[in-house]
This record gives C-alpha cells, sequence and structure tokens, in this order.
C-alpha cells in the first residue's frame, strides 16, 4: 500500500532541530509519514537517526520547529499522548523487559489502554502472527533465543494498537539469516496496514521493502526519494558511507 | 608466608591417592583462612566474647568465633563442582588431607600472629593487640604451646570439616544438623529460658549447655535428621510450589491463618524480652515493606529512606506530646485520649505523603547512582532540620520530644512498657502493608513500577509517565515508613534527631537486600534474621553478646549474599532466574525446554555470513 496524493501525512517533521546541550543535533529536517506507507531513514554513525525517532516520540523537544501529528502540533505534548494516538517503537536491540515474563511484556505494550476484550484479541492476533510466542508466555523475556525476542519486541509494539511503527535498527544484532526472516516480518506487518518509519544501516535491504526514504548525515537530510531512485542513485553510496564531498 | 610455604610444595605433588589434592587450591583456602582468623582476632571478638559460654566449659563464644572458621573451609576446599560428563573424582582421604592443609595453614597464620602479638607493640593502631589477645590463644600457656596448639587445632577443625565429604550424604547433614543444633541451642539461651522457664536444667549456673546436655542435643538433633524430618519439609515445600490454581490458593491460605495464629499465640505465651524484640522487629518489618516498594518494585535506590520514619514519628510526637515544642500555634490540638491516637496516624500518613511529594519531586528526575545519592542528602537534611535552633521551637532540636502518651484505642492500649501491645498493634499495620504491597505489585502501576525498574527509557517508550509513577512509589513508600514512625513514638515515648540517623536507612537496606528485593515474605524473613537475632541500630537483638560486632556482622554478611546468593535469603523467582540465568538456562536445556533448532539455525546463519556481509553493502 502506498501513499494516496493529497493526503495529509501521519506524522510529520516541519522544520525541525535539536540540541543535547549546546550541540547541534538534527539540523532543519523535514519529514512526512502518510498512512500506511514504509519509509526508511538511512543514516551511519551518529547522523541523528535514534534523535529522530526519539523527537518524533516526544522523548527529546525540539528546539525550533514543528512535530505534526495527524495536522495537530504536538510539540508540548508527553510520549503518552502520542502512543495513545498510535506512535509506537520498537526500540534498538529490542531492550525486553528482561525478568518479566513474554505475557507481561507484552501487556505493557498495551499499558495505556483499557478496552480489556480489544488486548485480549490483539494478544490473540500476536499469537497466530508468532506461535513462537504462545509456547514462551509464562516465560522471562531474557531467556528467549534473539529470533523470538525480536518477535515479543514487535508483538509488544504491535499490543499498543499503532497506526504508525517506529523501528530502530531492526536488524541489529540478529543473525545474518534472521535478518531475512525480519524483513518479512516488518513487510507482513505493513500488509495489515500499519505505517512503518524505520531506521535502518542496512540500507539495501531497507530499500528492498520501503516505498521511500530519506539519508541523514550529520543531522541533515541530504538525500530524500523513492527507494527505487535511491537505490539507483550513485550518491547514496557516498553520503551513507559519510566520506566528506 | 603461609602462602609461600605450600606454594613451594606445588610442583612435587604429583603422588596419587591422599595426596592427590590441588595444592594450589589449599594455598589459596589456607591463605584466605590466616587472614580471616588474623582479622577476627584482631577485630576483639575472641577476647570481648571470652566470657559467654557455649558449652560449659570449655568453648567459649569467643573460642567459636575463631574455631568455626577452619571447620567451614575445611569443607568448601573439597567442594567440587560436578562437570557433565568429566567423571568427578572419588571422595575419600584426600579430602580429609586437604582439610587439615588449609586448617593447619591457617592455624600457622594465628601461631605467627600470636608471637608477634607478644613480641611487638602495636596496639596504637590496633586496640585489640593486647596482652589479653596472647592470654587467650595460648591457653594461659606459654606462647610456644599456643603457637603448636593452634596448628593442631585449626588442621584438626580443618581435617574434621573435609572429613565431611567423605560421609554419605544422609549422614552428613544429620551431623550438620546436629552441630547447629547445639550451637543454637546454647546461644539462644537467654531466648529459649525466657520462652519455656523450664528449660534452664539444660543449662550450667554461669551460662553455657552442660557437657551431657549437649551431648543429649547432637544425638537428638542427629536421630531427627536421619529420620527424615528435614526432608519431609523440604517436600512439603516442594509440593507447594509445584502446586497451582485453586490448591495453591488454599494452601497459601491455610499458610496464611497458621502464621497469623502464631503471631497471637507467641506474645502470649513469652517474657517480655522476646515481646520487646519482637515489636522491634515489626517495626523494621514495617520500614522494609516500604522500603520494599521504592527499591525492589520500582527499583529506586533510596538511601535517605529514614527521612519518612522520622517525618513520620515527628508528627505523631508534636500531635499527641505535651511536651511539643512551645511555639505551636494553638489550633494544632493535643491529641491524648482514646482514639487520639488513630487521628494522630490519619495526620501523620497525610504529613508523610506530603513529605514523599516534597523530597520527591525534584529528587525522582535524576537516575541511578546521582539519585541514590541525592537521596541520601535528603535524608541527612530532614534529621538536621529535626535539630536545628530553625525549627528548635517547634521540635525542641537536641532535646527532642519526650512524655509521648501510647496509643489509646479505648478498650486496648498500647503502650512501651507492655511491648506484647506494641507488637500486636505492629502486627495489624504490617498486615495492612502486606495487603497494599500485594495489590500494588499485581496491579497495572505495579507493572509499570517494574517496567521503570528494568528499562526505564522503554517504559517511558511505552507510554508510561516514568516521573509519575516512580513518584507514586515514593509517596507509598513514604506512607508505609510512616506507620512506623507513628508505633515507634508511641512504644519508646520520646524521640530524638539521633533516633534517625543514617544507620537507620541503610539497616533497613540490608535488611530489603538480604531478604531479597521485591519479595514480602523475604523482606520479613529479612527482618526477623537482621532485627530479630543481630539486633537494629540500636534495639538489641537475640544475640546481645554481638552488638559490639553487630555491623562487621551485616556488612560480612551483605558482602557474602551478594557473592553467592544475589537474590536474597528468599528469592523471587524472577530474580533468581535473571541472576542465575546461565544455570537455568543450562537446566532448561536439560529438560529439553530450549529448542534444538536455535543451534542449527546459529549453524545455517555462519553458512549464510557471507550472504550477510554482500547484502549489508556499504553499511560497515
Amino acid at each position: 500500500m502506498t501513499r494516496q496524493e493529497g493526503s495529509t501525512p501521519l506524522l510529520e517533521f516541519r522544520d525541525i532541530n535539536t540540541h543535547y546541550g549546546a550541540v547541534h543535533i538534527l539540523k532543519d529536517v523535514n519529514l512526512a509519514i502518510y498512512p500506511g506507507e514504509l519509509v526508511c531513514l538511512l543514516g551511519g554513525n551518529a547522523s541523528g537517526k535514534s534523535t529522530t525517532l526519539k523527537t518524533l516520540l516526544g522523548m527529546v523537544k525540539p528546539t525550533s520547529g514543528e512535530v505534526v501529528l495527524d495536522g495537530e502540533v504536538v510539540n508540548d505534548k508527553p510520549t503518552s499522548y502520542r502512543v495513545e494516538r498510535g506512535v509506537t517503537m520498537v526500540p534498538e536491540n529490542r531492550r525486553l523487559f528482561k525478568r518479566l515474563s513474554v505475557k507481561e511484556n507484552l501487556e505493557l505494550g498495551a499499558y495505556l489502554r483499557d478496552d480489556k476484550e480489544g488486548i485480549e484479541a490483539d494478544l490473540e492476533r500476536i499469537f497466530s502472527m508468532f506461535p513462537r510466542v504462545k509456547e514462551r508466555l509464562t516465560q522471562k523475556a531474557g531467556t528467549l533465543s534473539g529470533g523470538e525476542q525480536q518477535m515479543v519486541a514487535m508483538g509488544r509494539a504491535l499490543m499498543a494498537r499503532p497506526r504508525v511503527l517506529l523501528m530502530d535498527e531492526p536488524s541489529m544484532g540478529l543473525a545474518p539469516a534472521l535478518v531475512q526472516t525480519n524483513f518479512e516480518l516488518i513487510e507482513q506487518i505493513h500488509q495489515e496496514g500499519i505505517a512503518i518509519f524505520m531506521v535502518e544501516q542496512n540500507a539495501n535491504m531497507a530499500l528492498s521493502i520501503a516505498d521511500r526514504g530519506w539519508v541523514l548525515q550529520t543531522g541533515k537530510v541530504v538525500l530524500d526519494n523513492t527507494a527505487e531512485a535511491l537505490l539507483a542513485d550513485p550518491d547514496l553510496r557516498r553520503s551513507y558511507l559519510g566520506q566528506a564531498d | 608466608m603461609s602462602a609461600v610455604t605450600a606454594s613451594t610444595g606445588m610442583p612435587t605433588a604429583v603422588s596419587k591417592g591422599a595426596f592427590d589434592v590441588d595444592w594450589r587450591q589449599i594455598a589459596r583456602t589456607g591463605g584466605l583462612l590466616a587472614l580471616g582468623l588474623v582479622f577476627i582476632a584482631l577485630t576483639g571478638m575472641p577476647v570481648g566474647l571470652d566470657e559467654r559460654t557455649v558449652i560449659e566449659p570449655w568453648l567459649s563464644l569467643g573460642l567459636l568465633s575463631l574455631t568455626f572458621l577452619p571447620f567451614v573451609l575445611g569443607y568448601t576446599v573439597g567442594h567440587e563442582k560436578v562437570l557433565e560428563g568429566v567423571a568427578a573424582k572419588a571422595k575419600g582421604a584426600r579430602d580429609v588431607v586437604a582439610g587439615a592443609a588449609v586448617g593447619a595453614l591457617g592455624g600457622l597464620g594465628l601461631s605467627v600472629l600470636v608471637v608477634l602479638v607478644d613480641n611487638f607493640d602495636l596496639r596504637d593502631p590496633l586496640v585489640n593487640w593486647s596482652p589479653q589477645l596472647v592470654e587467650m590463644l595460648s591457653f594461659d600457656q606459654s606462647v610456644g604451646f599456643g603457637f603448636v596448639a593452634w596448628i593442631a587445632i585449626s588442621g584438626a577443625l580443618g581435617a574434621a570439616g573435609g572429613a565431611l565429604h567423605v560421609l554419605p550424604h544422609q549422614v552428613r547433614r544429620a551431623v550438620v544438623a546436629a552441630i547447629l543444633a547445639v550451637l543454637l541451642t546454647a546461644i539462644f539461651e537467654s531466648f529459649l529460658t525466657d520462652v519455656i522457664d523450664q528449660l534452664e536444667f539444660l543449662y550450667a549456673s554461669r551460662g553455657g549447655l552442660t557437657n551431657v546436655w549437649a551431648v543429649v542435643v547432637f544425638v537428638v538433633a542427629m536421630a531427627v535428621s536421619l529420620s527424615g524430618g528435614g526432608e519431609k519439609l523440604g517436600e512439603r515445600r516442594a509440593a507447594y510450589q509445584a502446586a497451582s490454581g485453586p490448591a495453591k490458593n488454599r494452601q497459601t491460605a491455610l499458610f496464611i491463618a497458621a502464621f497469623s495464629l502464631a503471631m497471637i499465640i507467641i506474645p502470649l505465651v513469652t517474657g517480655k524480652i522476646t515481646q520487646e524484640l519482637m515489636a522491634n522487629v515489626g517495626i523494621f518489618m514495617l520500614l522494609a515493606l516500604g522500603l520494599n516498594i521504592v527499591v525492589g518494585l520500582a527499583g529506586i535506590l533510596d538511601l535517605g529512606y529514614v527521612a519518612f520514619f522520622a517525618v513520620g514519628g515527628y508528627t505523631t510526637a508534636v500531635l499527641t506530646s505535651p511536651n511539643r515544642g512551645p511555639d505551636w500555634p494553638s489550633w494544632v490540638p493535643t491529641l491524648d485520649g482514646p482514639g487520639g491516637w488513630l487521628i494522630a496516624l490519619a495526620v501523620t500518613i497525610v504529613m508523610a505523603i506530603f513529605a514523599g511529594l516534597v523530597i520527591g519531586a525534584p529528587v525522582i528526575r535524576m537516575r541511578g547512582d546521582y539519585l541514590a545519592i541525592v537521596t541520601l542528602g535528603f535524608g541527612e537534611i530532614i534529621r538536621l532540620l529535626f535539630l536545628s535552633d530553625w525549627l528548635g521551637g517547634y521540635f525542641n532540636g537536641a532535646q527532642g520530644i519526650t512524655n509521648i502518651p501510647s496509643a489509646d484505642f479505648g478498650i486496648f492500649e498500647v503502650k512501651g512498657t507492655d511491648p506484647r501491645s506494641v507488637f500486636y498493634l505492629v502486627m495489624v499495620l504490617a498486615a495492612i502493608s502486606i495487603y497494599i504491597s500485594w495489590r500494588l505489585e499485581h496491579s497495572r502501576l505495579g507493572r509499570a513500577w517494574m517496567a521503570v525498574r528494568e528499562d526505564e527509557s522503554v517504559a517511558e517508550a511505552m507510554g508510561i509517565n516514568t516521573v509519575n509513577v516512580k513518584l507514586m512509589a515514593f509517596v507509598v513508600g513514604a506512607a508505609l515508613a510512616s506507620f512506623a514512625g507513628a508505633v515507634f513514638s508511641a512504644k519508646v515515648g520520646s524521640i530524638f534527631p539521633t533516633s534517625f540517623l543514617i544507620l537507620v536507612s541503610i539497616v533497613i537496606l540490608v535488611i530489603v537486600i538480604v531478604g531479597g528485593m521485591g519479595n514480602i515474605v523475604g523482606v520479613m524473613v529479612g527482618a526477623l534474621g537482621l532485627v530479630g537475632v543481630l539486633g537494629g541500630p540500636k534495639q538489641p537483638g537475640l544475640l546481645q553478646e554481638f552488638s559490639e560486632y553487630k555491623l562487621l556482622i551485616y556488612g560480612a554478611l551483605l558482602i557474602w549474599m551478594m557473592l553467592n546468593r544475589p537474590e536474597g535469603l528468599v528469592p523471587n523467582v524472577r530474580r533468581s532466574r535473571e541472576l542465575h540465568q546461565d544455570e537455568f538456562l543450562q537446566d532448561a536445556w536439560l529438560r529439553g525446554e530450549v529448542d534444538r533448532d536455535e543451534s542449527t539455525t546459529e549453524a545455517e546463519a555462519s553458512a549464510n555470513l557471507a550472504d550477510g556481509l554482500g547484502t549489508n553493502g556499504g553499511a560497515s
């Protein structure tokens, strides 16, 4: 499902600048994520990818510019406000609550929801998607294998009933054989109509499933195009590697 | 020095049989034993506790504080991890030899100390470097005699410890149980005779078990153990843990009922000393239950927890005592008479919640170590405020508030001179605290606390308002601490800023850690074991003799627990799995729970490594 022309973006950055102390991280960044599309943000280390995610989610406040959710400026709204309205993150390295059971992890994903039946139904949906998760339900999340942890992390995010899923380096720390499966999972979630905003270092893999992409370099968006165009772009390799122009 | 003598013997140890032992291990353990014995000797424990007889006339508590160590280390040196697929070496004479060698090495350390103390004067830095130490360690004989005696005694005890390995499992357990039974019967003499006067006959007139009764207790304990008494208890426990659903609930209810009944009956049959002790244990149990929510559930390391205890104590004191500071306006009533204490308690809880918010709000935004340090500071600030001249008109500064009346409930009066009544009041409040803790732990808030404890950033990303949630933990902890403060002031009748030293915070924290963080039963056991047996910061415990060395033992216990049983005495299943994950996974693997095809996935993964790198493109 790709973007319908003319629809309003689900989540948008308008000239966002962020600072950590005096250090300028994001510089006039503009992004737009439309309902149901799969987009990716590429960039090397310290290019500002994770800061972008944290700013989208409200864990970092921008110094200027606007974060727009459903046409509403949400700069001053807390993370919980955005999570309630369908913005959810799958953190880097999965970061499960290791000493809690798989079930508790999933329930924490639905922390802000109080529709009991809906939560039950979503649990069942996740079990049908990841049968392995159901087998491990009472086990502590820290004792799962890497692949299983990835499933639980995605399940936990889906429990929030997201409209857009922010994924921070989903293939990091996974065995190469699992990376492929993982991207298939992402596509499967995307099929259900959930927009995906993926931050990745694995450029080829990410662009092969994405609709559009941006390339971030030292806090600036240097490339913004469709996935096909980016894959073909000779500049991509150069800017992605972070070589000086 | 002792370590050197041993390691020179190491390369020649190719012999078989009894001497086929790990000399390096022996040297290490022996050196450790020597250091341990010298350390204990210089703490003054042996001399200080020499007057207290354990078994009349030959074993004093002082002597025991030294002699237990060679026995224990003599046993541990022969303790080997059984590895799968590796044949364990047969237990036999070699274990006895190893134990004896370790014991002798350690004894040598002590012997050398005797000679040194006799010939050099180091009393200035080391207060216990005294002639009395030499006298005691040489058994009132010559120094030469002491020198030889300690190598022999320690060696013999080490050998005895090592010999435990040779005994079959059943017998070994029985022997250990019997030794413990004798020692506990002797050490808890004052407690046992306080509970049951008729037990006096066991003991000699100057204290200590008589030889005859020591033997009787030993034999009886051994017989009980051999007949399988201990095993049945273990089986019951395992059965309880395996049970689930209504059966388990019924058992839990039964257990709670039995426990409550015991708590009602025990104070009726015991003497005042025991009642006083139980009241103190109860107060610290209340405090620890509150801190358990803050540290155990929400993972906030609060080192200034005593602040809320102080707020609770002072609020109740101000509201009930005629001797509060002169500057209080007349509209602040003095609530004595029936029911007054309950109203005071209600106000106290409100004040504690307020204090929790005021202290918590600035502190809670910090994380980890920083938060711990700042709470430490606030704990002291509160105490200094009560001590200050600035608020002297309200809290009387160092003079404190005296004449705090007892808690009068009309039909039932709780006063310090009647520790039994204090105990009952504390138990009622503890029951309330336990219920609150238990309900909260299984609530949405409880789950949010655990999420914050596990990973604060991710908890935030899940939409949990981490600041609010942490503040709630702080406030609930403060309210529970104020219970203890209110009871404390009514019990003691007067409170001073020195009642709320930082040591109280630390003792409560140690109770929570030793008992098992995040575990209600663990916290109760911790309070009983530490405050009940060793004593609180100022309260004597069962082992009053050790009061001078209480903090030393607290510290040693804490270190030992962190190294060997970090999950606490009563582990939370969750924590213990985390902390012993390797073993847990290994067990799971043996039971076939871990997926075998996980390994094939890994194999495929490495086979595909080249592919993976290829797709990675320019990413790396």
